[in-house]
């Protein structure tokens, strides 16, 4: 196999100072009389630290990773649209990088006139372009509306559109930036046959995502950058199932929460612990298909806090939100917190999740503010069981995320004619 | 194609002619939506400089009485004025380029410098259309053919030239310091005075004619005039400073461009 993309010791450096809002001429000439530089505008952040890797030609990689982790802005290097603070890329035969739909698109030309001019920004030739002219109309369904300026365009007709254009690159290299976080679920699933289509057709891709099902579907191979750096090359379900353990440090302190560093919200309250009790209120660390499940929150208020809201979101291993419960949603209302301690407790009937490994989010906010944020904080197991008198048919997790309870009745005997 | 934390020079130029389509594209684009988004279309590029004939024929053919040599301050000024609205319509535009285009140079790649100069060169159609009326005049003062007129369109090559250089170095200055934008009005304004737009060169005293030529638009515009007025001549040692001060400055700003380029997508 030949490389197709090699990347060696990749350094992008920001100077701070410099994407401060300072870069005013005036303050810049005022700044020459100065004696002496000021030292706080030498601050920089390395958006990526000594990256290396090798892509072999038709190969499909994902790339993985927090936001702000780098991994955008490896993918703009990689597509030189900025450059490296230090080392070297190397990408072998003709690019094309789709970091966003519909790039350049005008509202005032037509949808045909909007096809030539993106399709030239996204490196196509005009030959290329008139052959594949009708594909791509086809393909975003806009048949009718092709001499319309697409000003008159639905949002999901634009989307469509700059998709077809881009699915009808014809690249050796492909680099896809989380395009598919957008549109409906029928586009999506478009996008991601065509994006299947491109992996069949020999190319090279990377692919960015934060949707961890896709890259496991499209991807064999996963790359993780964490803080700029190279965290994990390997097997896709490897990577991600370390990317992910890595949301749950906090289990491992017993739900201790005092000391999860990556989290959101203005800090006017925080969680400090949670506890899973069962039924008779006495702690519980196994989580039983279709039992009740009690979890009870800690937190400490910094602050006074009126009317705040409680959450919890529960996600698949793979990323996926399955169910958020909250006290608003719950029509559970309280009126205030006071600066201290104090808990609530959540109770859920009837715990649906098919027997699986998933992951709690939790936050604190109102409709102005958050107050803590923390995102897959905590993994449980859930294991199967008898709940629903069947011996534990249909527990498994091939067979879904969600258990239904359901009842089945056969209907009277229609006679035969 | 490898990219290294080293620029190449050669690159710079190559990659500009695999983008070729690209820059036609986007001169297309920007004169199509300038002509679709105006009531009067393609019209208006021969009012501007049209109204502004008669304005300056009444100002300075009437009241002022510049000298102009015998021609007819209409057409004296009007084959000034085409040329002259070009340069005034490409150099902010060109200019503001790079901004007004950030969703592109932040999401794709593509030699930067293809937006300024296809700012710079869909002016042409306008300065075409302006010139058809430049025909119609020369027809009413009954201005006899001469070989020179044939220099009219020849004499866009150093007008594009100089308009691309000023345009390209406001618009790479203009990513990295914001407040350059308040400054190109005042450029302009300053230039339509020290260009011999309405007034002949000839009128300025000799002692000031070195500095005067510093300014590249003095030798074309007046070389223009000279190509339609039967009168003159052109001056081709003016054109010819004219020329090389023009490819001077062009050098200078795509220097800097090329330097500053590689963070405009950081900046911008």
């Amino acid at each position: 196999m030949r490389e197709a993309i090699h990347v060696e010791h990749l350094t992008k450096r920001y100077r701070l100072g410099a994407l401060r809002h300072e870069t005013m001429l005036r303050e810049a000439l005022l700044n020459a009389f100065r004696r002496g530089r000021r030292k706080e505008d030498e601050q920089a952040i390395l958006a990526l630290n000594d990256v290396s890797f090798k892509v072999d030609e038709g190969e499909v990689v994902g790339i993985i990773g927090r936001n702000g982790a780098g991994k955008s802005t490896l993918l703009k290097l990689l597509s030189k649209i900025t450059y490296p603070t230090s080392g070297r890329i190397h990408v072998r035969g003709r690019v094309a990088s789709l970091i966003e739909v519909g790039t350049g698109f005008h509202d005032e030309l037509t949808g045909r006139e909007n096809i030539y001019l993106n399709g030239s920004i996204l490196g196509m030739r005009k030959k290329e372009i008139d052959q594949r002219l009708e594909q791509i109309i086809d393909f975003a369904g806009v048949a009718k509306f092709v001499d319309t300026p697409i000003k008159r365009y639905s949002s999901g007709m634009r989307l469509r559109l700059g998709f077809a254009v881009a699915a009808h690159m014809d690249p050796d290299v492909l680099f896809v930036d989380e395009v598919l976080a957008v549109g409906d679920a029928d586009f999506q699933k478009k996008c991601l046959s065509a994006m299947d289509d491109l992996r069949s057709g020999g190319r090279t891709v990377l692919f960015v995502s934060h949707n961890m099902a896709a890259i496991e579907n499209l991807c064999p191979r996963t790359i993780w950058i964490d803080a700029g750096k190279l965290r994990a090359d390997a097997a896709s379900d490897k990577v991600i199932a370390s990317y992910l353990s890595t949301f749950s440090d906090a289990q491992r302190s017993g739900y201790d929460l005092t000391k999860v560093e990556n989290r959101g919200g203005n800090g006017m309250i925080r969680f400090t612990r949670v506890e899973f009790l069962d039924e008779n209120g006495d702690p519980a660390s196994v989580f039983r298909c279709g039992e009740p499940m009690r979890v009870r929150f800690h937190y400490q208020v910094n602050e006074r806090v009126k009317n705040p809201d409680i959450a919890m979101a529960i996600h698949s291993d793979l990323g996926t939100r399955i169910t958020t419960v909250s006290t608003w949603q719950a029509g559970y209302y309280i009126p205030s917190v006071e600066p201290g301690a104090g808990s609530i407790d959540l109770v859920i009937d009837s715990l649906v999740l098919q027997p699986n490994r998933y992951y709690l989010s939790m936050w604190i906010s109102t409709v102005e503010e958050w107050y803590d944020v923390l995102d897959h904080c905590i993994a449980i197991d859930v294991e199967a069981s008898d709940a629903h008198d069947n011996q534990g048919r249909g527990l498994h997790p091939k067979w879904g995320l969600v258990f239904t309870p359901s009842r089945w009745s056969l209907g009277p005997p229609v006679a035969a004619r | 194609m490898s990219v290294t934390a080293r620029p190449v020079a050669v690159e710079w130029l190559y990659e500009f002619v695999r983008y070729r389509e690209l820059f036609f594209f986007l001169v297309w684009r920007d004169v199509k939506i300038r002509y679709k988004q105006t009531l009067l279309g393609a019209a208006w590029a021969i009012i501007q400089p049209f109204t502004l004939m008669l304005v300056a024929s009444f100002a300075f053919g009437r009241v002022a009485e510049i000298d102009t040599g015998g021609a007819p301050y209409p057409i004296f000024a009007y084959a000034t004025l085409v040329p002259w609205s070009y340069f005034q319509y490409s150099v902010p535009l060109a200019g503001n380029s790079l901004i007004s285009n950030a969703n592109l140079i932040s999401k794709v790649y593509f030699p930067r410098a293809i937006i300024p100069a296809s700012s710079t060169l869909g002016g042409i159609v306008d300065f075409a259309v302006a010139s058809t009326m430049l025909v119609a005049i020369a027809i009413y003062y009954r201005i006899p053919l001469s070989l020179e007129m044939l220099m009219w369109p020849v004499l866009l090559l150093p007008l594009i030239l100089f308009a691309t250089a000023i345009g390209m170095l406001f618009a790479a200055l203009n990513v990295k310091f914001r407040d350059i934008k308040y400054t190109i009005p005042f450029f302009m304004q300053s230039m339509l005075f020290l260009s011999p737009v309405f007034y002949s060169p000839s009128l300025v005293p000799e002692k000031w004619a070195f500095l005067l030529h510093l300014n590249p638009m003095v030798g074309i515009l007046d070389s223009f005039r000279a190509s339609i007025l039967p009168a003159q001549t052109i001056d081709w040692g003016a054109l010819g400073i004219a020329t090389a001060v023009a490819g001077a400055m062009f050098a200078l700003a795509a220097v800097y461009f090329y330097r500053t380029e590689r963070t405009f997508a950081d900046l911008i």
